[in-house]
């Protein structure tokens, strides 16, 4: 079994985000960028399948800014045997995304695409749906756990009702939610190790694809601010304090 | 004239109340709204949808496959009736965040995910960055415009109608490679979280499974729903669905009482549209704090006996 991994380049989810003054933005020189947390959990998975005997092999891919080939070169120090670079010199949404990632499943005909439910920069949630359509197969979202028979696949996951539990045939999409698994940490050791696995570079324009319509980013801002912070000193001051607000 | 398709969510017998806040963002839009329901006998959950107001026309749409909600079996079905329309929407609920994308992709469509606010009938505001920043999006009006709303931004829409009811078809070629196998819903008889006027969090601070008692205790007196922070969820004091925050629900209740919450990010994201925000913790340095209109520091387990006391009295 072959599994494809996508690998978006972030910026670290413990960053505090700045918005550019003249709101055409959010700042990102010198800020420390990673791994997709949610997709480091789906490479986590390939690899824990991987290990059990089930896959053969798992390639990383990333679609973006040359930049992303740090990103790649970690999921390869995480165990990924090799790594694609789809090189884009403009921001791309979902759509286009999923175009690629379809384009790619032509010639490496994986049996699992396995991504992040989301990214936690733009939270779109939206790239593993689309490519499951293009592609015409089956997709798994939110999932929780995993399990592989042959080419069927079952697959739970999290919704807002509880625990759903789906049945696929392979090949198919899953996107990862928090507690499928906790992804491991890369050793010093594997960090040499993949600097010598093999990470191919394709333009985007190579691939001859249709560009897909796009959403016009018009402005950024924070968010509307709570007035929040008073405190009171004791229960009842608690519950008078609630009726005031008219909310008892 | 707009043409809006808002895509119900229901478990083959009632409304999911969602349905009515993305109803709202239909209004706001404005325009012909209908509403379309699929399942494999819709009568009951169209003539639900019928009573919300501004509705044109409940689309029907019963086949044996729609008897479940999963995705691969709707979204060719949503991507055909979504020629006769300018907009397609659905509430950013896991059915709509698995569904929309999946339709908007066969239909060729960039889709707007979590729409807060309506600018136009083609620009709209959207949180990113776990909701530390608000993007405003222009989409595309060809072929049409299809959006997930953000529910805690909305409420629902009032009682209206009634609408007209009739049978839609879709003759859309269906896939027999996806299978619903079961759902696991924890049976309760409080409140729906996502819904629910009065919440009741509680996080780490609680302790443990066997302490959330006293968050179930509180929560009763109050006839509120019960939430968790992810700390809790993690540590297994309480189910997945019981999760507040930007991973789990995303709620706007009138009141809402973090017990034992400290505040991470994620977790203020899924309250902040929250009308008054109750926060009972002994950290008084917890930023749980900053964004509560009514802050207590203490033990809660002292706490919350003695404002169950104090409730009684009033």
């Amino acid at each position: 079994m072959k599994i494809l991994v996508g690998i978006k380049r972030v910026v670290d989810y413990s960053v505090r985000v700045q918005i550019k003054k003249d709101g055409s933005g959010i700042g990102t020189d010198g800020v420390k960028m990673s791994i997709n947390p949610f997709d480091e959990i789906a490479l986590e998975e390939a690899l824990r399948i991987r290990e059990a005997g089930t896959a053969a092999e798992i390639v990383a891919v990333s679609v973006g800014p040359t930049d992303c080939q740090q990103q790649l070169r970690t999921a390869l120090a995480m165990g990924a045997d090799r790594a694609i670079l789809v090189e884009s010199t403009t921001l791309l949404q979902p759509l286009m995304i999923a175009r690629v990632l379809h384009e790619l499943t032509k010639h490496e005909t994986p049996d699992l695409v396995m991504l992040g439910k989301q990214a936690i920069d733009d939270d779109s949630n939206q790239t593993g749906q689309m490519l499951a359509a293009l592609w015409d197969r089956p997709q798994a979202t939110f999932a929780s756990r995993i399990g592989l028979q042959g080419t069927v696949a079952t697959v739970t996951r999290e919704v807002d009702a509880g625990l759903e539990t789906i049945e696929v045939d392979l090949p198919a999409v899953f996107t990862t939610d928090l507690r499928l698994n906790t992804p491991r940490f890369v050793k010093m050791p594997d960090i040499m190790k993949a600097r010598t696995k093999p990470l191919q570079i394709l333009k985007l324009e190579a691939l001859g694809l249709q560009a897909a319509p796009m959403l016009e980013s018009v402005k950024y801002a924070p968010p509307p601010q709570r007035a929040g912070g008073s405190k009171v000193a004791d229960v009842p001051a608690l519950v008078a304090a609630l009726k005031q607000r008219g909310v008892l | 004239m707009n043409r809006i398709l808002v895509i119900a969510e229901h478990d083959g017998e009632l409304l999911n109340p969602a349905t009515a806040r993305a109803v709202s963002c239909a209004l706001a839009i404005g325009g012909e709204i209908d509403i379309a329901v699929f399942a494999q006998q819709a009568s009951a959950v169209a003539a639900s949808a019928a009573k919300l107001k501004g509705i044109k026309r409940v689309l029907k749409v019963e086949r044996p496959e729609n008897a479940q909600p999963l995705a691969a079996i709707l979204a060719p079905q949503i991507a055909k009736l979504a020629k006769d329309y300018t907009h397609v929407l659905a509430p950013s609920t896991t059915f709509g965040k698995d569904l929309l994308p999946r339709a908007a992709a066969l239909a060729g469509v960039q889709q707007v995910s979590d729409v807060m606010k309506v600018m136009d009938a083609v620009t709209f505001e959207r949180p990113i960055y776990a909701g530390n920043a608000i993007v405003t999006v222009k989409a595309p009006d060809k072929p049409c415009v299809m959006a997930t709303v953000r529910t805690a931004s909305w409420q629902a829409c009032e009682a209206g109608g009634p609408a007209e009811i009739t049978a839609a078809n879709t003759d859309a070629a269906l896939p027999s490679h996806t299978r619903f196998v079961e759902l696991k819903a924890e049976k309760s008889e409080r409140p729906d979280l996502q819904s629910a006027p009065r919440v009741v969090s509680g996080g780490r601070g609680v302790g443990s499974k066997e302490n959330f008692a006293v968050i179930y205790k509180l929560a009763d007196k109050l006839g509120a729903a019960v939430g968790a922070s992810r700390a809790a969820v993690d540590a297994g004091y309480v189910a997945n669905d019981l999760q507040v925050g930007q991973t789990g629900k995303i709620i706007a209740p009138d009141l809402y009482v973090a017990v034992g919450i400290s505040g991470a990010i994620q977790h203020l994201t899924g309250i902040k549209d929250a009308r008054t925000i109750v926060a009972i913790n002994k950290d008084p340095d917890a930023p749980i704090f900053q964004v509560a209109d009514i802050g207590l520091v203490g033990d809660l387990f002292q706490i919350l006996p003695e404002l169950e006391k104090e409730l009684d009295k009033t």
